[in-house]
């Protein structure tokens, strides 16, 4: 064999390189993922059961975690948080903020056949999102008309200036289409679709046995060329978390995500080597331990007591002995992930101080009298999760310290929710607040005045600001993102001055899941998005 | 044509109580706070006013209470027992799909807690105070004082987890288009640890009564008669103590047929079985009121109909209550 000058030197450069960086091409071997095999069953862990299947009707991530496989939205988000294209490929709005079009992908079909136009689109924004969706209702608010001047282009009209981004990411949410012609012109709470879905993605619904499981298969004729790759996905319904966790370690179910295990049994499945435990996949859904005011009391009303009780609960303790490490003192409505509209100044505005505590109170006027009681409050349980009633106990004995009696009132979830947002009796409540990608989605109805009572989660705490209220109005329309920033930041700095409610934590859901499942986890809101080039080894 | 009149006489006087209960449980959870939209708001993360008022005039939640309740049980009397909340389709069609798995659950619990329960009780009497009989004893203690919750999770980490022999929980391998004998033996080695949960607990009752009862008959005078002819162990308390001590033994199936379909709730929960049990559960948090009612229904009825079969065998066990003395 003869070596010319040129091969010579070629192969002596890739010597060299090799020499020079192995590490670089080890890495690169590291990370050269084996090729995705075709075939499996995914057993995916459902926690409650939904009583209807359809995300333009119902938004959570329980539905979620099933439909998003079926039915597929027009965007969806990446691992970055990035808006990427999914039924819509590209969209523009105009400089007004008033109109955005949307270009929609061509060639999709249902699964029952028919093809996916933009009258679709037009119906769903129409008359499900702004009619039924939650969450839905209030982004769409001024949408007045969506046109679809061809099969493939859908052109949404506001009545007022509406922030593309603000769209973009709660469309990845709240911009799951179904099919017109199985929808239009039936009563669509009632539809049956409602629970044997149909959409375009890449599983096709198969059966849903109540109380025991949901099947998926593979969409033969799925848009995504080669995609899916698991034959099946089973979700089955345990409600006990004990069970739950049973049914991971015998090799039962693959996966449970958005928290649905213990806090104990996440913990010690870290230490287990078959399975990964992880906040990574799921950042776009991120929430807060909250602590919520009723200035209908006289006492909650005078500031310095409600920034006192702030001062006097140390948010570090709690995490670190009740939650196994999980999550961080919050600074503020807006979690710390949320880069796009966080104050990058920002710092825990009532640490925990409870010599300042006590001097508030003192200063306030509250006195400690008989037996070193200043007052008495009642604290109703907001139970989202099994933390909230320890964080119940825990404010319990950290108010106590301060000389503030508070007496837990314990109901189920929606006695709770009924006793604090519809009949305002409580004094200081505890449960979650959900942070959506976008403070106009999810937060500033915490905030904003004028909610009827019987809504959950909006201001129901007989506080009201002007200037909050104008700031959340003008943000909500405000089509300059950096502007936008600047009015977040502001709402931000008065509500935490004011403090109608005290966001004592932040914290991410976990994941648990087999090491044999791959490309998991590889978006931030990876439980609901469509699994479509996820795969099991052998 | 007797037969039939008992039954007849039965359910006209279980019917007043029915109405009763289910009037009363109708009116009880009007005072629960929050109804069934506030639980699905829960649900679903929260959701703005419209949409809430429109989802309680779709659930007929605007109408008075006395409105409600009237309409009810008119459709009761017409044998309607209403369309669930959770599940979007008619009460009855949703209890039926469930009744299966706590029909089966009930009655092998049932069955093995009495046959194993006799049997340990036969033992212990005939060993009374000796080693047989005090392990047998403490042994019920033990079964009657641990929760069965408690029971069914070490039952998993036992069998499912830690020896890999039994699974964690389910009612039959999914998907596994199993029919015929196949099936029922999947389901039978899915029902395994479950039935040995619930029966655990009853078990220890009847075999503390089995006890007393055999202790109690054995010193009555027709067993010292029996003696006397020269008849063997045996054939004495086989024929003669045994039939007449299983008399609270049936006492006793019929009281706690009510109390087994309350133990399988948590004995669901814990091994994901889709009964009756977790039903109710779930309609009692999502404020389900048509369901629930529905359970309620149907529960009575089964235990109206367990009480009835006990009474028939009294007559089996003791000619001398059917005959009217």
């Amino acid at each position: 064999m003869k070596l010319t000058r040129r091969e010579l030197l070629l192969s002596t450069g890739a010597l060299a390189a090799s020499a020079l960086f192995p590490p670089l091409l080890y890495a690169q071997q590291g990370a050269k993922t084996p090729a995705p095999r075709k075939g499996g069953i995914l057993n995916v862990h459902l926690g409650s059961e939904q009583r209807i299947l359809n995300p333009s009707l119902r938004a959570s991530t329980g539905v979620y975690i099933v439909t998003s496989k079926i039915i597929e939205s027009l965007v969806d988000l990446d691992a970055n948080g990035k808006v990427v294209p999914v039924l819509a490929t590209s969209w523009n709005a105009s400089k007004d903020g008033k109109t955005v079009t949307f270009k929609l992908r061509e060639g999709v079909t249902w699964h029952d056949g028919k093809p996916f136009t933009s009258a679709d689109v037009q119906y769903n924004a129409l008359e499900l999102w702004k009619k039924h969706l939650n969450f839905g209702t209030a982004l769409q608010r001024n949408l007045e008309a969506v046109d679809t001047p061809d099969k493939y282009t859908a052109v949404f009209r506001y009545s007022r200036p509406i922030p593309t981004e603000l769209l973009l990411r709660g469309l990845a949410d709240l911009g799951y289409v179904v099919p017109r012609h199985v929808f239009e012109g039936t009563n669509v709470l009632e539809n049956p679709a409602n629970t044997a879905p149909i959409g375009t993605g890449p599983y096709k619904f198969v059966q849903y046995e109540r109380g025991q499981f949901i099947i998926a298969e593979r969409n033969p004729k799925y848009w995504r060329k080669d995609q899916p790759y698991l034959d099946r996905i089973v979700w089955r319904i345990i409600t006990d978390k004990s069970a739950a966790t049973a049914a991971i370690e015998t090799g039962q179910l693959q996966l449970s995500a958005y928290s649905q295990l213990t806090l104990a049994d996440l913990d010690r499945l870290k230490k287990n080597p078959e399975f990964v435990v992880t906040s990574k996949g799921l950042e776009a859904n991120q929430f807060n331990n909250t602590l919520e005011f009723n200035f209908r009391r006289k006492e909650i009303a005078d500031v310095r007591v409600r920034r006192a009780i702030a001062h006097s609960i140390n948010a570090q303790f709690f995490i670190d002995n009740f939650l196994y490490g999980q999550g961080k003192p919050a600074t503020g409505p807006i979690p710390s992930t949320s880069t796009a509209f966080y104050p990058t100044d920002s710092k825990q505005p009532y640490p925990y101080d409870k010599k300042r505590a006590e001097a508030l109170l003192d200063e306030a006027g509250y006195k400690r009298g008989a037996g070193g009681i200043r007052f008495n409050l009642k604290l109703v349980v907001i139970p989202n999760g099994e933390d909230v009633p320890l964080l119940g106990t825990f404010i319990q004995q950290s108010l106590a310290e301060v000389g503030i009696k508070v007496d837990i009132a314990t109901y189920d979830y929606a006695g709770a929710l009924s006793a604090v947002y519809k009949e305002h009796n409580f004094d200081i409540a505890t449960g979650w607040h959900q942070y959506r990608g976008d403070p106009a989605v999810s937060t500033t109805v915490w905030f904003r005045s004028g909610s009827p009572a019987g809504s959950p989660w909006t201001n129901q705490y007989g506080w009201q600001s002007d200037k909050v209220d104008k700031l959340i109005d003008d943000a909500a329309s405000e089509v300059n993102p950096v502007k936008r920033k600047a009015l977040y930041a502001e709402f931000v700095r008065e509500v935490n001055d004011q403090l109608p409610i005290h966001f004592v934590t932040q914290r991410e859901f976990y994941s648990v899941f087999s090491k044999k499942l791959q490309n998991s986890h590889n978006t931030s809101r990876w439980p609901s998005s469509d699994w479509s080039d996820a795969w099991l080894q052998a | 044509m007797r037969f039939l009149s008992l039954a007849g006489r039965r359910l006209a006087a279980a019917l007043p109580a029915l109405v009763i209960i289910l009037a009363g449980l109708f009116l009880l959870l009007q005072l629960a706070p929050g109804d069934t939209v506030d639980a699905l708001v829960a649900q679903m993360g929260g959701g703005d006013a419209s949409m809430i008022e429109a989802l309680r005039r779709h659930y007929a939640l605007d109408q008075s209470t006395s409105v409600r309740l009237g309409d009810y049980l008119w459709r009761l009397i017409h044998l309607d027992l209403g369309h669930s909340a959770i599940y979007g389709k008619p009460v009855a069609e949703v209890i039926v799909d469930r009744l299966p798995a706590t029909l089966l659950l009930m009655g092998s619990a049932l069955a093995l807690a009495f046959a194993a329960g006799m049997g340990l009780g036969i033992i212990a009497a005939r060993r009374v105070n000796r080693w047989p009989d005090t392990l047998i004893s403490t042994l019920g203690l033990i079964f009657y004082a641990t929760p069965s919750f408690w029971f069914g999770l070490m039952g998993i980490f036992v069998f499912a987890i830690y020896l890999g022999w039994l699974p964690a929980g389910g009612f039959g391998s999914i998907g596994s288009g199993l029919t015929g004998f196949a099936r029922v033996l999947d389901i039978a080695y899915y029902l395994i640890l479950p039935t040995l949960t619930l029966a655990l607990i009853f078990l220890a009752t009847y075999l503390r009564i089995m006890r007393a009862s055999m202790l109690e008959v054995a010193t009555l005078d027709f067993v010292r008669t029996a003696r006397a002819k020269g008849l063997s162990d045996n054939t004495v308390v086989v024929r003669h103590i045994l039939r007449n001590a299983l008399l609270p033994m049936v006492t006793l199936i019929g009281l706690q047929a009510g109390t087994m379909l309350g133990g399988s709730v948590v004995v669901e929960s814990v091994f994901s079985l889709p009964g009756l049990g977790r039903l109710a559960y779930e309609s009692v948090m999502q404020r389900d009121l048509n369901t629930l009612l529905g359970v309620v229904f149907v529960s009575a009825l089964l235990v109206i109909t367990i009480n009835f079969i006990v009474d028939l065998l009294y007559a089996r066990l003791d000619p001398r209550i059917s005959s009217g003395h």
